[in-house]
């Protein structure tokens, strides 16, 4: 444990000093090579894309660093605090509004506008995960590199042989299948897997219903007649033992149990259209597919996710930063970003790919991605999710009622959000009229 | 000042700077960090910062949270420290038992488990410990016991961590206390005999007083480790289910380096400071009484 807590320590102060020579090569170079700061598989796939880039741009040097997801976060704060970060990153679009927050990201509304991107050729709702409220407006901090949603994976074979030729699209269909695969299947059987662990599903649910934060998202709103609709509802569904009360790391395989038929429902994302034609089995190829998510009453809204493109204001190369965003954002090379790594454009033309177009998996997030919204933009966002979420567990193992949870929730996330309100209280007396 | 003391400050000079730059000033810092409310915003823009005195505290007193870490802190300390002494003395009485064979092999292999990765031997654990295809649930079906559901039930997600810390770190003590149990003379043992002590006897009256002083001191040592709980949940089960495995540190991790609020984790990093100083204190006090009456 200290020795543990030791390493961390000294990881840290070796990623510190890693950061800050970095930064030392940065500053003295403005024509050294341009930092690409990218994670996960996106970093190790992105420098396939990069020698079309190379012929057309002979004089980019393109240095791309890749990040580990878990480490993300951290490491760009701590870079933020050590004047070190790169020249663009690859940034999840829910962390944009905390590097606004820090006034660290480059507007790019006129480098979009000089490039002729059009902006309404993304789906809306993605494209409004990188738009910030700043004094007097709007400006757009990122341009989308893929989407993330969340939707249905389902057993078609299941559903069908209890009675559904349809996948459902209202929560009340929803139930009703739910009910039909269970009674077919008998005990040990499930409706759908929600991970207890995983925000996302009842995130989705909850945006169905309305706004999550009130007051120019300086208090919450969870106690709202709205959000405990979508609370009843995800409750409900372990409560009638349509779902099983598990975490992620409960279920060790879940393409294993998801091939055995423990589950008929799982609402999750991209990714796993690739895992699902990897790890189940043949015979079951032809048993599974994707809809879109029900909603209360009809095909229902879904969370924004993915992540995006930014340059940081600190960067003495925002020219040729934005040369290589627009070339990853064109249709062409997202086509082929899409054939290395699965993951869905955010652009609708690069939808018109073969691969795309003829695919019926990938086809239900294109309905999806037409009816996403984005979070509450706030740099506290993440937070209250987590929070938002054991509220939910704690609903699901009975340890309280909803009407408890969510007004605990609500004073929660009201003292997380007391220095929004007394930055809005600040800014008001600021700009009023002496 | 006299020549000797002039002499004693320049050898302690040096000591005394590393000390101070290393240890003083930082402390003294976050300190002073915990009476502001440094978090964000106060990165973005040090005129949002706010002096607030002691609120980080009086908010920490005020959180559930907290009082849960605590709580689920003392838990793992009160039942895993016993537990963990324990077991090492146990196993350092058996490997110093004098029918005991091949000790040289036993002593390593019980010593393993500490010199491992937490996070690689995690893996592992989760394997043993898993709901449907674990070793330790299907060693219980054999007794006719039903499947426990170890790491997602938050009534056994602490025993599987105190179980996984116990076998983690007792191969350390356990050396510790071969050690003590080696320096024991002999004769001690066999004058015993000649009094007629039982075996029972001989370790009342004669080992566990002789191997008192070594224990208090593994006892501190393992106490102060133990209060500091991060790893095992971190890797286990991420403090879950149910903020059951949350610990104090955890808790200040995620305060400070998930949430960045500097401000109220260095206000945790106090409290937790003070109270493993209280109990320690205490316990250091509870071994001095005895040898002065």
């Amino acid at each position: 444990m200290g020795a543990t807590r030791r390493q961390a320590l000294q990881t840290l102060a070796a990623g510190a000093a890693i950061a800050s020579l970095a930064g030392c090569g940065r500053r003295d170079d403005p024509k050294g090579p341009l930092n690409f700061w990218a994670m996960g598989r996106e970093a190790e796939v992105v420098a396939e894309l990069l020698p079309a880039f190379r012929a057309r741009h002979p004089g980019v040097d393109v240095h791309v660093q890749q990040l580990p997801w878990t480490a993300a976060h951290e490491k760009l704060l701590t870079a933020y605090a050590g004047g070190s970060l790169p020249d663009l990153c690859q940034l999840g679009n829910t962390w944009l509004p905390e590097l606004v927050a820090l006034d660290a990201l480059e507007p790019l509304d006129g480098r979009i506008a000089e490039s002729k991107i059009p902006r309404d050729d993304y789906f809306g709702g993605i494209l409004d995960t990188n738009v910030m409220p700043v004094v007097g407006g709007t400006r757009v901090f990122g341009l989308p590199w893929y989407v993330d949603t969340r939707l249905l994976f389902y057993r078609s074979d299941l559903l069908r042989a209890a009675g559904h030729s349809k996948p459902p699209e209202s929560w009340s269909e929803w139930t009703a299948a739910m009910r039909a695969v269970c009674e077919r299947g008998g005990a040990r059987h499930y409706g759908v897997l929600l991970p207890l662990n995983e925000p996302d599903p009842l995130f989705a649910l909850a945006l169905q219903q309305g706004p999550l934060l009130a007051d120019d998202d300086t208090r919450g709103a969870f106690a709202q007649p709205a959000f405990r609709r979508a609370l009843g509802f995800y409750a409900g569904l372990f409560a009638q033992d349509l779902a099983p009360a598990m975490t992620a790391a409960q279920i060790s395989n879940v393409w294993d149990e998801f091939a055995r038929g423990l589950f008929a429902f799982y609402v999750s994302g991209p990714w796993n259209i690739g895992e699902f034609r990897r790890r189940l089995p043949r015979e079951r190829q032809s048993d599974w597919a994707t809809a879109p998510l029900p909603g209360p009453n009809g095909p229902g809204l879904s969370t924004a996710g993915g992540s995006s493109l930014v340059i940081f204001r600190s960067s003495r190369r925002k020219a040729a930063a934005w040369h290589l965003i627009a070339y990853l954002s064109e249709p062409a090379t997202m086509e082929r970003f899409h054939a290395l790594t699965g993951n869905l454009p955010p652009r609708r033309s690069a939808w018109s790919a073969p691969a795309l177009a003829t695919d019926a998996p990938s086809q239900a997030f294109a309905r999806q991605l037409e009816r996403v919204q984005a979070a509450p933009k706030i740099p506290e966002w993440e937070r209250i999710f987590q929070e938002m979420q054991l509220a939910a567990e704690r609903v699901v193992h009975r340890a309280q009622s909803i009407e408890v949870a969510t007004t605990q929730l609500d004073a929660s996330v009201d003292a997380l959000l007391e220095k929004r309100r007394w930055l809005r209280a600040r800014a008001l007396a600021s700009a009023a009229p002496r | 000042m006299t020549r000797s003391g002039v002499i004693g400050w320049a050898l302690a000079g040096p000591a005394l700077g590393v000390i101070a730059v290393f240890f003083a000033v930082p402390v003294a810092m976050g300190l002073a960090l915990s009476l502001t409310d440094f978090d964000l915003y106060a990165l973005a823009d040090l005129s949002t910062l706010r002096f607030v005195g002691i609120d980080n505290y009086l908010r920490l007193l005020r959180t559930p949270l907290f009082w849960q870490a605590l709580g689920n802190t003392f838990y793992f300390v009160l039942v895993g420290v016993p537990v963990s002494i324990g077991l090492s003395l146990g196993a350092a009485l058996l490997l110093n038992a004098r029918v005991a064979r091949w000790q040289a092999f036993f002593r390593t292999a019980l010593f393993a488990p500490v010199v491992t990765t937490v996070v690689a031997v995690a893996v592992i654990w989760r394997y043993l410990l898993h709901t449907r295809y674990g070793l330790i649930n299907q060693g219980l079906a054999g007794l006719g016991i039903d499947p426990i559901d170890w790491l997602g039930d938050p009534h056994w997600s602490m025993p599987s961590i105190i179980l996984f810390a116990a076998w983690k770190n007792f191969g350390y003590n356990m050396v510790i206390l071969l050690a003590a149990l080696q320096a024991v003379p002999r004769e001690l043992y066999e004058s015993a005999r000649v009094d007629g002590a039982g075996p029972m006897r001989q370790f009342t009256d004669l080992t566990f007083p002789l191997l008192t002083p070594t224990l208090v001191m593994v006892g501190i040592m393992t106490l102060a480790g133990y209060f500091q709980l991060f790893a095992e949940p971190y890797v286990m089960t991420q403090g879950g289910p149910l903020r059951s495995t949350l610990s104090v540190l955890y808790f200040m991790y995620e305060e400070g380096f998930r949430w960045w609020n500097l401000g109220y984790a260095s206000a945790v990093a106090f409290m937790l400071f003070l109270i493993i100083f209280a109990v320690t204190a205490g316990l250091l006090r509870f071994d001095r009484d005895p040898a002065a009456s």
